[in-house]
């Protein structure tokens, strides 16, 4: 739906059409939760965007103050309720940082296969809920199938299908449960060739090229400027992964796994010749993009957890045996931040020596960016906020805490 | 990044704005004065060997015991604590600054302390810095639009505040 004028609010100027403030949300189906949008409106463009969050705030920080590191846990599950492994896995990382500890071998490979499907089910609902934020109801069917197996295996590792709490500080709450590796691999071996569909119900479907290609583009230094990470900031060609890039204590868990960031580089993906072609229309930084990476991060994800599973079953030892519930803190402050489905999941926790944290932080990635979505729907059409919205793949119990 | 020879190559540049470091920590962490806070980030920012373009996070830490006992046997006095966390994209290198500020500007119970925004360095630094306002009870000067972000507009006191305490209703609502 995009203008072909260059600027499409001349149009809307010939017409004198009187200016409209129009609420999006908190009740709106392709807000993903509660947000609330103030669009100022002429006629169908869009000229300001001003997101209203804090719905859902529930004190997540504070709550820190007075918990333990371990009993913080459940409460990271419900920051990213879509991602709740990698949210644990985040913390837990954090805290580990602080007590410079080290997981077991066999834990680090565990904490791979968990969080590498985590980010399969996260992207999952990502890839069907914008399918319904554009109009079509089946990929969400879809999509919504094969996370239901993730869940089934999910909740064999830890009984709890959405808020896992599984992932703890020192390692896992317990190890994988015999025969468990061969239904994730019976599983993967099942989804690769799916993956085929969804990218004939979507990425090369023309009617949802024509909804997301070329609209609301976002630049590599826009995308930094505000912050924005994961697929967003990938969509924009930005070369930047945490697996990668981020801090030894989160590396090391990748470390020897064979994995490219997936980022457009000179044109082209990586391994972009087993999908999809790149659509003429779809500019780099658009809501096709970030779709598009999602998508390939899928594809990735399989890939690494079948890595995974191939070194766990090898290595020896423990697993890693949680912490104790009271273990005391050392005093001192650290900073991580860890690749999750939707960007860059940053904890900050300082310490005074006691068993309890004095301040506990969390960065949230869709925080901020949804921060990007004033600048990038000014000048856009009513019927494309929600595409747009949708491409960030936001969660607002991420973004509330 | 954030060791002495670096320390010093700051301190050799902005003199006193530099307050002071800490390499002990896990992080390691610099410390700059309210006052230098923005010429040292545009610094940071620009300066094509360190270019640290992507600001992670601002985060405010208060430092008070509401406890009268551990108040007196405590190394520090009540302050508040600024911190941001810098990142590089091209250098992939990280960076803590801090800032101290009074827990009050001129000790003045409700008036809230002062920092310049750095919003017109990092336009990320817009939302966070509304949220620490909001939270935490700084004031950051020069900002677009200094207004709370998660709680309701009409919200009174900050909740991260170590003496915060919650109202007794809200609309009608019991609050504790």
């Amino acid at each position: 739906m995009s203008a072909t004028i260059d600027d499409p609010r001349v149009i809307e100027f010939d017409v004198r059409t009187d200016e409209m403030l129009v609420n999006m949300g908190p009740q709106h189906p392709s807000t993903h939760g509660v947000l609330r949008l103030v669009l100022r409106t002429d006629g169908e463009i869009v000229s300001e965007v001003t997101p209203h969050i804090g719905y859902l705030h529930r004190c997540a920080e504070k709550i820190g103050e007075n918990l333990t590191p371990r009993q913080f846990i459940p409460y990271t599950d419900r920051m990213d309720y879509l991602a709740a492994m990698n949210m644990n896995l985040g913390w837990s990382l954090t805290v580990e940082k602080l007590l410079k500890y080290e997981p077991p071998e066999k834990g680090r490979h565990l904490r791979v296969i968990i969080a590498e499907m985590g980010r399969i089910a996260s992207h999952l609902v990502g890839m069907g809920a914008y399918g319904l934020d554009l109009g079509t109801f089946s990929p969400f069917l879809y999509a919504f199938r094969e996370r239901e197996r993730i869940l089934d295996l999910f909740e064999e590792v830890c009984g709890a299908r959405l808020t896992y709490s599984y992932l703890t500080v020192g390692g896992a709450t317990a190890d994988l449960p015999l025969g468990w590796l061969q239904k994730c691999s019976a599983f993967l071996d099942q989804f690769e060739p799916v993956i085929a569909e969804y990218h004939t119900l979507l990425t090369t479907n023309s009617i949802f090229i024509k909804r997301t290609a070329n609209i609301g583009i976002l630049s590599p230094q826009m995308a930094i400027d505000y912050g924005t990470s994961g697929p967003v900031l990938r969509g924009s060609g930005v070369d930047h992964d945490l697996r990668r890039d981020g801090e030894e204590i989160y590396t090391a868990m990748y470390d020897g796994y064979a994995f490219e960031v997936i980022v457009e580089k000179d044109g082209h993906y990586p391994k972009d010749h087993k999908y999809p072609r790149v659509p003429s229309e779809a500019v780099l930084g658009d809501c096709w993009h970030r779709f598009y990476v999602r998508m390939l991060e899928v594809m990735q994800a399989i890939d690494l957890v079948r890595q995974a599973i191939e070194r766990y079953s090898t290595a020896t030892g423990s697993y890693g045996e949680p912490l104790k519930l009271t273990q005391k803190l050392p005093a001192g402050e650290a900073y991580l931040e860890t690749e999750s489905p939707r960007g860059q999941m940053g904890f900050y926790i300082v310490s005074d020596g006691s068993a309890i944290p004095w301040r506990v932080r969390a960065r949230s990635s869709s925080f901020c960016n949804l921060s990007v979505t004033g600048p990038l729907c000014a000048g856009c059409l009513i019927a494309d906020v929600p595409a747009i919205v949708g491409s960030l793949d936001i969660v607002m119990g991420e973004i509330d805490r | 990044m954030s060791g002495q020879a670096f320390t010093d190559q700051l301190k050799q540049k902005f003199g006193d704005k530099i307050a002071g470091a800490n390499f002990e920590n896990v992080d390691p962490w610099i410390e700059v004065t309210p006052e230098g806070i923005v010429d040292v980030c545009q610094y940071l920012r620009d300066e094509p060997t360190l270019a640290f373009d992507y600001l992670n996070s601002i985060t405010v830490v208060d430092y008070l015991h509401t406890d009268e006992k551990k108040a007196a046997k405590s190394e520090w006095q009540p302050h508040l604590e600024v911190v941001y966390h810098l990142f590089s994209m091209q250098h992939k290198h990280s960076l803590v600054l801090k800032v101290m500020l009074p827990r009050w500007l001129n000790d003045a119970t409700g008036k809230l302390p002062q920092v310049s925004t750095v919003s017109g360095i990092w336009n990320t630094a817009d939302w966070h810095e509304r949220e620490a306002y909001d939270l935490s009870g700084v004031d950051f000067t020069g900002h677009p639009y200094l207004r709370r972000i998660l709680c309701p507009e009409d919200w009174v006191g900050h909740p991260l505040r170590k003496d915060y305490e919650m109202p007794l209703e809200y609309h009608g609502i019991r609050g504790r």
